[in-house]
């Protein structure tokens, strides 16, 4: 599938944060890149003067090590300056490794340790219940990432509430950082898995934005049960040497003929 | 201390709609009345401490005050990283109520001993660590936790101890109690310790040796100023928790002093559970004893700091 200029745009302001910064995590940025476009194109309630206001949809990176991409679509929607991209980790910058709350205009919450999101998606979720709001809460996890326990817990917890204003979405790449997720702890059969944990869960091709879109339009599921959305997604999307490649999960001193390198995958 | 602890949580929910409780599988009938006056802010979620931490901290991100409440080993080794990461990072005022400090939990052996929380804790930046020394004082405690912005960790004794605090010293989080004045010596306490230097103080008092008692119910943030000031005018300090003496109270003065007034170091010692995980079941006073934390050795330390016999 050919990207649009979208897709291509957001995807330059993720190696322009990577040339400022040396460094970055190129791979589990580029698999989400259609999931954030659809979420802050056309589903999330928010407003970039006023980041905190209190009707806005909540959305939470969970695999905080996808800041990038998270960082390229806040500065488009107008959080903060796109030429403030160049700062990533730079000693004084707001953009750092991982995302931080308070810090970054739009962030809802520091993540970057894997398997917190979805407990505070829930925390947030029972409150916003509570105070009768009809703000909803995005999810979004690393496939790696549901590794850890603390998930299912919350998963768990949010069935019990069901809480219909939580959506869980898994970036479904299939690679974490040692390599395949299918032979470093296999997560099939994943769908069912989410099921059994009693949400409503469905499939879908993650860089298809219009497949995104018509699902999304669906939500929530069903009326006494949280949504869930597995996301088939490619590690690395766009870049041919470093799709489905875990050298390329993380990237540290990075050189101009690295960089360039990227830019000319999206000419 | 903990009937009380969770009879102030109700207190509290009546007085303010931002208060909610969340447990993670008490026993049969905890705060039922909370729960049938408000049952939309009590929550008994399953045995799942890193997600209850986790959520308490989302509610408090849209202006909850939740007070979480399970076993302290629980609450402080299970859950550590939501803590450090979702309580003390984001900053948000979560209060952990925190059962069995100590040796409470005595026959079940060390899998329910809490007996390095008060250390874990208070190296996390935010965190405020309380331990009070009876429930009279748990009480001033909780129903001055509504405005404190921080997370809080409330460490809880066993049910049933002695009144030994008083109302007109009031409770301010982080401001030391002088309980009983002594020109000799000083024992610098935490939580239901104090009552056992109280005893301590009569006991020593009858052989004519003159012992205050500074009770430090916050040990985090902690009160240098009164601490320091209490310990310059008298000739030995010991102190005393029913907590391990690496990075306790006991830490927290030695750092105190060697920061601000080195020359007070040579008066102190240190009284607290040994470095190693207990090795015997019985009851906390059995464990106390094992543990060497008694009348006799209190009187023991004190005596030897004074430099008379030990």
């Amino acid at each position: 599938m050919a990207f649009d200029d979208r897709s291509k745009l957001l995807r330059r302001y993720v190696i322009d944060a990577m040339r400022g910064g040396g460094r970055g995590h190129l791979g589990s940025s580029m698999s989400m890149v259609e999931i954030l476009r659809v979420l802050y194109d056309s589903v999330l309630k928010f407003d970039p003067q006023n980041p905190q206001a209190v009707d806005r949809d909540r959305f939470i990176l969970s695999k905080g090590h996808g800041c990038l991409a998270l960082y390229a679509i806040l500065a488009d929607r107008g959080f903060f300056p796109v030429s403030e991209l160049e700062s990533f980790c730079r000693p004084t910058s707001r953009l750092g490794g991982h995302p931080e709350r308070g810090k970054v205009p739009g962030v809802e919450a520091s993540t970057g340790a894997l398997g917190h999101g979805v407990p505070i998606g829930v925390g947030i979720a029972l409150a916003l219940r509570l105070q009768k709001s009809s703000s909803r809460v995005f999810v979004l996890t690393g496939d790696g990432e549901i590794n850890e326990g603390s998930n299912w817990e919350a998963l768990m917890a949010a069935a019990k509430h069901k809480l219909t204003n939580l959506t869980v979405m898994v970036d479904y790449n299939k690679l974490q950082s040692y390599g395949r997720t299918v032979d470093v702890l296999d997560l099939e059969p994943l769908v069912d898995k989410f099921k059994s944990f009693g949400f409503v869960t469905h499939e879908v091709d993650g860089h298809d934005v219009s497949a995104l879109e018509t699902i999304m339009e669906k939500l929530p599921f069903a009326e006494s049960a949280p949504s869930a959305i597995i996301c088939h997604t490619i590690k690395g999307k766009g870049f041919p040497f470093a799709e489905g490649n875990p050298e390329w999960h993380h990237k540290s001193g990075m050189t101009e003929a690295d960089i360039q390198q990227m830019y000319d995958c999206l000419a | 201390m903990r009937k009380m602890a969770l009879d102030c949580v109700y207190k509290l929910s009546k007085l303010d709609d931002r208060v909610i409780f969340v447990g993670s599988d008490l026993g049969p009938g905890v705060l039922d009345k909370m729960k049938t006056e408000f049952p939309d802010r009590f929550f008994m979620e399953g045995v799942s401490e890193q997600y209850i931490v986790g959520m308490a901290a989302g509610l408090a991100m849209e202006g909850f005050i939740p007070y979480v409440n399970t076993i302290a080993t629980f609450l402080t080794r299970r859950c550590y990283e939501q803590v450090a990461v979702d309580l003390c990072i984001h900053d948000l005022p979560v209060r952990l109520i925190a059962n069995g400090g100590g040796g409470v939990y005595a026959p079940l052996g060390p899998t329910h001993l809490a007996i390095e929380d008060i250390a874990i804790m208070r190296a996390l930046p935010n965190m405020a660590v309380v331990a009070p020394c009876d429930a009279d004082e748990m009480n001033r405690l909780m129903m001055s936790t509504l405005e404190w912005p921080h997370p809080i960790y409330i460490r809880l004794g066993k049910g049933g101890d002695k009144i030994v605090s008083e109302e007109k010293n009031g409770f301010e989080l982080g401001k030391s109690i002088k309980m009983r004045t002594g020109i000799d010596g000083l024992f610098i306490t935490t939580g239901v310790m104090t009552q056992l230097a109280l005893e301590t103080a009569d006991i020593l008092k009858k052989d004519g040796v003159d012992v205050g008692v500074l009770h430090v119910h916050t040990i985090k943030p902690f009160d240098h100023a009164g601490v320091i000031a209490a310990m310059k005018d008298v000739r030995a300090v010991v102190t005393v928790e029913e907590h391990i003496v690496n990075g306790g109270l006991g830490s927290a003065v030695l750092e105190s002093c060697s920061e601000l007034n080195p020359e007070l170091l040579p008066k102190i010692s240190r009284i607290g559970i040994p470095d190693k995980f207990a090795t015997e079941y019985g009851s906390q006073n059995s464990l106390l004893k094992h543990w060497g934390i008694t009348s006799s050795t209190l009187v023991g330390a004190m005596m030897k700091k004074l430099g008379g016999a030990s």
